[in-house]
């Protein structure tokens, strides 16, 4: 009953010293828009990289060939590290080849969905007429896409024929078909392109235009014009363009919904292994995206918690800031506490009185807080080039935990009010 | 007259003594035995010098102190025994305080002011209001309900400081020195405003004042000298002329 008395009573009596309560609040308004700022660009970043490395796939886990652990030394400054005293230049015969890729679809095919090969041939440039397009060509097995939406926007994506006969198909970007087309989806299909790279020349018939996605990691600093795209060209045409015999140094396992991707990582890894007990120069290694981003988003949390934590610090200044302003608060206001509890006030209503408006004081604190807070965030975060995610939690939290404040450092002066001798504080000049 | 047989005692003090102790060895007794009866709708005056004891006595009966020896029944409540919050529901319901320097609260409007006792008893919003503005009424304040207390003159913070001891419709109103800061003219206007409540109410009016004068007001006047009540006589009923 007495709730709205006393936040009315807490707000005149701020009013009374308005530059007074600025000052004790700005400690909490400084702790809650750090504490703010630093959550929201924390979690900015946190969700922009997880989301990036999300977009690369997840769930896929690369194998890849690495040379061989030979020893372990320890540097001069402590840290471990293998040593590689033998190198040799990767033969054919050290790449993951097509019986080990088989044997292991076959051995693992409950637990994966497929295994996405890639065959990049070298970056190079479309030319028609004045115009150019910058690209990577880049061939593709059918599971590729299993693992990388590609949004068609006309024409088709590459089919099995394409696969099986190794095709001059491609399929390009629609910022390809701005710069060579005017934009013209519908009309690039069926084109022929001419790519120039180091190698020389090679040609293509547009299949399909597909979506261009830009990286969120990879900030481009090329102009809309010179942009480099990817031109993706069935998987066999790419490797009879380099002449390969078909092996891989990496390759991406693309694991089922259920499967543990851990668990998957060491089977990986033993299964291809076992093709390289006596490889002397090479092995492979394993590793997931989701294993990387899960290890990446526990050590931003852990940083964006201790510099939280750091600047909640002042939160405790501000803290004992407000403790301090209550005492001489209620050193001033003897008399008025002496004559409320003349007038019946008990000590309970005299305490409530006192934190409630210590309360009020770190609340509105909070709240100035938050909004520099979220405005400093916002700013922060689109200087540092990342969209700003504010989140409620740690709104709310700042906000509960400004009010705890109060009521922490407000109980001992309230306590202090509510004890005095009535007959004392009536006297108290 | 006639009813007297049916008046009740609203204060009955019994053999009060009240010592301090300031530091272990030095006591220090204030008050040596008090015996003093108050009948409902009565109008008594305490006087005394400075150091006979009124304020101690006044603290009593105020029931904001508690006294070391003897019995005081208020109302026919047990204050010697009351614990700190019973106390404060005593004094909230029982007592009507009017102060000399009036102990308005700061920044709060008159109506406020009033509206505070009622606020601590746990009275509603709309009844507490309705009240506040009857009492400030009858004070004759009704046009500066709204004022804040550095907004009034000496007299009229004091009418509202009679407004505001009348809210919960206490057994006793205890005035110290109720015009004790206030020029002749608007002392009268106090003292009237006594009178006419104890008239016109029959409230039970406790007025402790250094002023024989003043005194002379009241129906009795019980004089205090060093802890001591040294008389107790009728007052002449004479109206003092500032």
């Amino acid at each position: 009953m007495l709730f709205f008395e006393n936040i009315s009573m807490a707000l005149s009596s701020l009013m009374a010293n308005k530059m007074r309560a600025l000052l004790t609040m700005l400690g909490i308004i400084i702790g809650i828009t750090s504490v703010i700022a630093i959550m929201t660009v924390g979690n900015s970043l946190e969700s922009t990289i997880t989301s990036s490395m999300q977009s690369m796939g997840a769930s896929d886990i690369t194998v890849y060939l690495k040379y061989k652990n030979q020893e372990v030394e320890t540097g001069a400054s402590g840290m471990k590290y293998d040593s590689v005293s033998k190198t040799r230049e990767i033969l054919e015969s050290d790449l993951i080849n097509e019986e080990m890729i088989q044997g292991f679809k076959e051995a693992y095919q409950d637990s994966i969905v497929g295994i996405s090969l890639t065959e990049v041939t070298g970056s190079g440039q479309v030319v028609i007429g004045k115009n150019y397009a910058n690209v990577t060509v880049i061939g593709v097995n059918k599971d590729y896409f299993l693992s990388t939406d590609v949004k068609i926007l006309s024409g088709r994506t590459l089919n099995e024929t394409d696969y099986l006969n190794g095709r001059k198909v491609a399929l390009v970007t629609d910022k390809l078909v701005n710069n060579l087309f005017n934009g013209d989806v519908k009309a690039a299909v069926g084109k022929e392109i001419e790519v120039k790279d180091a190698q020389g020349y090679s040609h293509y018939t547009i299949a399909g235009v597909y979506e261009h996605q830009e990286n969120p990691m990879m900030v481009s600093t090329s102009s809309e014009k010179d942009i480099n795209t990817y031109l993706y060209v069935p998987l066999k045409t790419a490797q009879s363009r380099n002449h390969s015999s078909g092996g891989f140094e990496s390759i991406s396992i693309i694991a089922g919904q259920n499967a543990d991707s851990n668990q998957m990582i060491l089977d990986a890894k033993n299964y291809f292994n076992a093709y390289y007990r006596n490889n002397h120069y090479y092995d492979v290694g394993a590793f997931s995206m989701s294993s990387m981003i899960s290890a990446m988003a526990t050590m931003m949390d852990t940083v964006t918690l201790a510099i939280g934590v750091i600047a909640g610090i002042s939160l405790l200044v501000g803290g004992v800031g407000v403790m301090n302003i209550m005492l001489v608060s209620i050193t001033e206001r003897t008399r008025e506490i002496g004559t409320r509890k003349a007038l019946g006030a008990p000590n309970s209503s005299i305490r409530l009185q006192f934190i409630m408006e210590s309360m009020v004081i770190c609340l509105i604190g909070g709240m100035i807080g938050v909004g520099l807070g979220v405005a400093l965030g916002i700013f922060a975060s689109n200087l540092l080039g990342y969209p700003a995610e504010p989140t409620i939690f740690s709104i709310i939290l700042s906000l509960g935990f400004s009010m705890t404040i109060g009521v922490f450092f407000g109980y001992y002066p309230a306590n202090k009010a509510a004890k005095l001798d009535p007959i004392e504080a009536l006297r108290y000049e | 007259m006639g009813q007297e047989s049916e008046k009740k005692t609203v204060i009955d003090l019994h053999g009060i003594i009240k010592r301090f102790y300031i530091g272990e060895p030095n006591e220090l007794e204030i008050l040596h035995g008090i015996d003093l009866n108050v009948q409902e709708g009565e109008f008594v005056s305490v006087v005394g010098a400075s150091g006979s004891g009124k304020s101690t006595l006044m603290n009593i009966i105020g029931a904001l102190d508690r006294p070391t020896e003897g019995s005081y029944y208020l109302d026919g409540l047990d204050i010697t025994k009351a614990k700190d919050n019973e106390l404060s529901r005593i004094r909230n319901h029982k007592i009507g305080f009017v102060f000399q320097t009036y102990n308005l609260v700061a920044r709060t409007s008159a109506l406020k002011n009033v509206e505070l006792p009622m606020l601590y008893a746990g009275v509603g919003k709309s009844e507490r209001t309705k009240r506040a503005k009857y009492l400030l009424k009858m004070v004759g304040m009704e046009e500066r309900m709204q004022h804040t207390p550095d907004e009034l003159s000496g007299g009229q913070k004091q009418r509202v400081a009679i407004a505001r001891a009348m809210a919960n419709d206490p057994a006793i109103i205890l005035a110290d020195e109720p015009t004790g800061a206030l020029d002749s003219k608007t002392g009268r206007l106090v003292m009237d405003i006594f009178h006419q409540l104890n008239k016109e109410q029959r409230k039970t009016i406790v007025l402790i004042t250094h002023s024989n004068e003043l005194a002379e007001e009241t129906e009795r006047i019980v004089t205090l000298k060093d802890g001591q009540i040294i008389s107790e006589r009728e007052g002449s009923g004479e109206r003092a002329v500032f």
